[in-house]
């Protein structure tokens, strides 16, 4: 525990720097799924500016501020990261790079990899050189996960994987996928499975986009035919790839809920409601009441976050609470882009209209409670570990 | 630490068993357990230790209001412990301190009368303090003065000549009335008329024309520790609507099966773990930044009053025909919820308060 002169200190040089450091393009403004910088290799900036900007984080290790030095962090403790947080949303800073190795493979990796792995896969995420997506959901396991048929044979050296996953978020943009793969079809469902980190460039990896309801396509379908995975790209052991699978799926879940700033802003919904607003009009009442509604949940659901991100730097991590923050977080989520929208009015019907993304990113809320484990699954979770009722 | 003290203690002395004796009895008040709590440290917990206080701060004050909402405990300890003990604070003479020491030993109670219409509005105040001499004539009406009955003091807001001055006077001054209420709730509330009430100097409690530096640190304190308060009811229903689900049958199996159930009650313990969060910073809030506490006990207030409503009336639809009884328990979080979530403001008074900070 540092002294709060420390702090002090640790603030105003961090301040100092995200002055010195965010250019100005890359501050302000609703986030918006279209303007989040990814990395990878394919990555297309929208600007010089999102590329210098990552690119500076980066080397100061603000693009994954908690993990260790060595692995690309920033190496910060939790009132550290308070601060952080504080700072940059005190000039409105976009985040500097997001992606799925930062939310969901860098934790999984922090607590279940090697040393070696977390060197040689960590920092280029950390970076944004390296681009990864999620190979769980397949055809036929939905909600029920843990029904993976994605099979790897066991070839002495290496798994020959076999099968398909869909809902592969961004596969396409993506340089590497971690996947579940059933790598014991004689155990029972849970016992099977490996964590397997495979390469996109590989032969025998095929990824179609699915053109969604947004007409984007941040979904994709996968397809592994013969693909060869050196058996040093296991995470944790073999056949114990569910243990990796529902540690992900937590930090997952409380990424979708908001905790990672993915989907939803710091700024007050009624002020870029009053933003959309046509001149002279003021909200109405039902609007406003609703807006209200939804600001009170939204800090609520803030505080709840932090309260368990402190309570995880002491050791008890949010657990099955997870699938609270998740459920909670995304209906949020999906009200507030539906209050956006009344506000937008017909100016929020075109697509790329005067708002925008306003109605893809609408859209794209409506698979907030279904991705990450549905809103039901999360109920059910809760009731049975957190409320203890019987099956 | 502090919740498990108190719960051990309330556990015996105050289940919800004992309010109902009492509410059978026809009485709102339990003298002899208030003299338990003060002896515990309860009724002093925001008094100073000079004053004979344990001076624990809000977010303390807000772990007993919680424990005591659970088992809907009677207490002055609100209007007493915290509304009126936060007001004497901010009042520095050898007055003040004589009386956070009467709060301190359970000797003095108090209740605050604000309220004038059926709705919280403290700015609209209409009750008048004349100034006569060298003090005060008060003429006027409040209502739902919570504790009014009992009290043995009353804080009275009222307009003076160029703004609101709140009185500390004995409620049995000549010319009050004290009406006690038959409330839903089964606690003490009181209609009070002050006909021509005399007042002096030393009756004002800071500054005459200036009652809400005093009054807005007390009432965002009760505030802050009803909303505290209002989250154990929501539990206190949570937990026995929970414990009923895993024992009762239907269909020839518990009800805790039927997945209807299941996410009812789960959707309502994710009300009731966000509600926390904000009951929980708005005491810290109080406790380290108290000049700027407002939203942060607007928040709490708003979520608090959201979330016991929803408690009690699952708790009733899933306790089915039984929680419609009065022999049953359930009801009375139903009526505990009503109540606080009119005091000190309701969910759209406190959503607005919100609103105004966030900017709309």
């Amino acid at each position: 525990m540092q002294s709060d002169q420390e702090l002090k200190h640790f603030r105003a040089e961090l301040r100092e720097w995200l002055e010195a450091n965010c250019p100005a393009e890359m501050r302000g403004g609703e986030p918006s799924e279209a303007s989040v910088c990814w990395g990878g290799k394919s990555f297309e900036f929208e600007s010089d500016a999102q590329r210098v900007w990552m690119e500076r984080a980066a080397s100061k290790g603000y693009t994954v501020p908690t993990w260790p030095v060595e692995y690309g962090g920033a190496g910060m403790n939790r009132a550290q990261e308070k601060i952080f947080i504080e700072e940059m949303d005190r000039i409105e800073a976009r985040s500097p790079l997001q992606s799925f190795g930062i939310w969901m493979l860098g934790p999984a990796l922090l607590h279940f990899g090697t040393h070696e792995q977390k060197l040689h896969y960590l920092p280029p995420i950390a970076r944004g050189e390296i681009r990864w997506c999620q190979g769980y959901s397949e055809p036929g396991a939905g909600s029920d996960l843990a029904s993976v048929q994605t099979k790897g044979e066991d070839k002495g050296d290496h798994w020959l994987v076999n099968g398909q996953k869909i809902w592969t978020s961004y596969a396409d943009k993506a340089d590497w996928i971690f996947a579940l793969i059933r790598t014991d079809r004689d155990a029972p469902k849970h016992k099977g499975i490996s964590f397997l980190l495979i390469d996109m460039e590989d032969e025998g990896v095929e990824t179609r986009p699915i053109k969604l309801i947004s007409g984007a396509s941040v979904f994709c379908e996968t397809f592994f035919t013969n693909v060869q995975v050196p058996k040093e790209q296991i995470v944790g052991d073999e056949n114990r790839g569910w243990d990796v699978a529902k540690y992900l799926l937590t930090h997952e879940r409380e990424m979708i809920s908001g905790g990672g700033q993915g989907l939803s802003g710091g700024r007050a919904l009624g002020a870029v409601l009053n933003e959309s607003l046509a001149e002279g009009q003021e909200m109405d009442t039902v609007l406003r009441a609703d807006a209200m509604r939804c600001e009170v949940d939204a800090l609520a659901i803030g505080l709840t976050l932090e309260r368990y991100k402190d309570q995880a730097e002491a050791g008890t991590g949010a657990g099955d609470a997870s699938a609270m923050l998740k459920y909670m977080g995304t209906e949020l989520n999906m009200q507030r882009h539906e209050l956006l929208m009344a506000a937008g009015g017909s100016d929020a019907l075109e697509w790329d209209g005067p708002l925008g993304n306003r109605p893809a990113d609408w859209l794209r809320t409506k698979a907030n409670s279904i991705e990450g484990g549905t809103s039901e699954v999360m109920l059910s979770i809760i009731s049975r570990r957190v409320l203890g009722l019987p099956g | 630490m502090l919740a498990d003290a108190a719960r051990g203690f309330l556990d015996k002395s105050a289940p919800v068993k004992a309010f109902r004796d009492l509410r059978d009895a026809g009485q709102t008040h339990d003298a002899k357990m208030w003299k338990e709590m003060a002896a515990m440290g309860w009724a002093g917990v925001l008094v100073p230790e000079s004053a004979g206080g344990v001076d624990m701060g809000h977010a303390a004050a807000g772990v007993l209001a919680h424990e005591m909402g659970k088992t809907l405990v009677v207490s002055p300890f609100l209007s007493t412990a915290v509304i009126a003990a936060t007001a004497l604070r901010h009042v520095s003479d050898a007055r003040a301190e004589a009386a956070l020491a009467k709060i301190a030993s359970g000797d003095a109670t108090y209740a605050l009368a604000v309220d004038e219409t059926s709705k919280f509005n403290p700015d609209a105040t209409a009750m008048t303090a004349t100034a006569e001499g060298n003090g005060f004539r008060l003429t006027g009406k409040k209502t739902f003065v919570v504790d009014g009955a009992l009290a043995d003091r009353l804080l009275v807001l009222a307009k003076t000549d160029n703004g609101l001055t709140l009185f500390d006077i004995p409620a049995d001054r000549a010319g009050i009335t004290r009406n006690a209420q038959n409330m839903i709730d089964a606690r003490d509330s009181a209609r009070i008329d002050f006909d021509n009430v005399e007042a002096t100097g030393d009756d004002v409690l800071g500054q005459v024309d200036d009652a809400m530096t005093v009054l807005k640190p007390a009432i965002e304190a009760g505030q802050a520790a009803l909303a505290a308060e209002m989250a154990g009811v929501a539990a206190g229903a949570f937990g026995m609507t929970v414990g009923y689900l895993k024992e009762r049958k239907q269909f020839g199996t518990l009800i805790g099966t039927f997945q209807a159930l299941q996410h009812r009650a789960a959707h309502l313990w994710c009300e009731i773990e966000v509600t926390a969060s904000a009951v929980l910073h708005a005491g810290r809030k109080l406790d380290e930044d108290p000049e700027n506490a407002t939203m942060a006990v607007s928040l709490a207030k708003a979520r608090a009053t959201s979330t016991a409503r929803l408690a009690v009336q699952e708790g009733v639809q899933m306790h089915g025909g039984i929680g419609m009884t009065d022999a049953f328990d359930i009801g009375f979080y139903m009526k505990r919820a009503r109540v606080g979530a009119e005091w000190l403001g309701d969910y759209g008074y406190h959503a607005n308060q919100v609103a105004k900070h966030r900017g709309f």
